[in-house]
């Protein structure tokens, strides 16, 4: 079939498409939408990598950085509730 | 190539496409509540197709067992978590004040909150 470069070409052009809406959002949360969007499409991007590089380490990167998003993204939603 | 790595592969590509339309959808929609809605659902679906995918395209080319496990406790985990975030992060917009779409028509939670502040108050009426 196609080959890896060009689901690698695809993410690339998702991630810009929801850059755009970080840098132009007319609110605060727009841009924190986008950046959970971002950060769910780092998640698959990581575990592609892992595949592209042969390393099996990627995978735990890829677990690590979806813990931490799902915990900065909850701490945002307290603090735009009022309750930080 | 084997079968394993088909299958593996179109998950990937379809995975890959739900992102795209997720982002397009991000863009095109009118205001936060129909981005949060059009965004998280299709990346939800399309991050499970990238992440499984890529664990079976690994077994299929040869590579060890350990990438279809990791990639399936990683799907899990943002099976589970995603819908969460999105939902306190909504709440959170919805309590911060940011008005709805002027097309939007129906605001279920605003019903829900007269409705309960009125219970409130008749009991505080029986009370006297």
């Amino acid at each position: 079939m196609m080959g890896i470069n060009i689901y690698l070409a695809l993410i690339a052009i998702a991630t810009l498409l929801s850059m755009y809406r970080v840098f132009r959002g007319p609110t605060t949360v727009d841009r924190l939408v986008a950046v959970d969007i971002m950060t769910t499409i780092t998640v698959g991007l990581m575990v592609l990598f892992s595949l592209y590089y042969k390393r099996a380490i990627f995978l735990d990167v890829a677990l690590v950085y979806a813990i931490l998003s799902f915990a900065g993204v909850i701490a945002f939603a307290r603090y735009l509730e009022g309750g930080l | 190539m084997s079968v394993l790595a088909w299958i593996g592969e179109f998950l990937v590509l379809f995975g890959t496409i739900f992102y795209f339309l997720s982002t397009l959808g991000l863009i095109r929609m009118p205001d936060v509540y129909n981005r949060m809605q059009t965004a998280t659902k299709s990346a939800t679906l399309g991050s499970l197709g990238v992440i499984v995918g890529t664990g079976l395209w690994a077994v299929g080319k040869g590579l060890s067992i350990a990438w279809l496990t990791k990639a399936i406790v990683i799907g899990v985990f943002l099976l589970l978590t995603n819908p969460i975030s999105a939902h306190a992060l909504i709440r959170g917009a919805y309590k911060s004040g940011i008005p709805l779409w002027e097309g939007s028509v129906v605001d279920k939670y605003r019903e829900h909150l007269e409705k309960k502040a009125s219970e409130k108050k008749e009991v505080e009426e029986g009370e006297e």
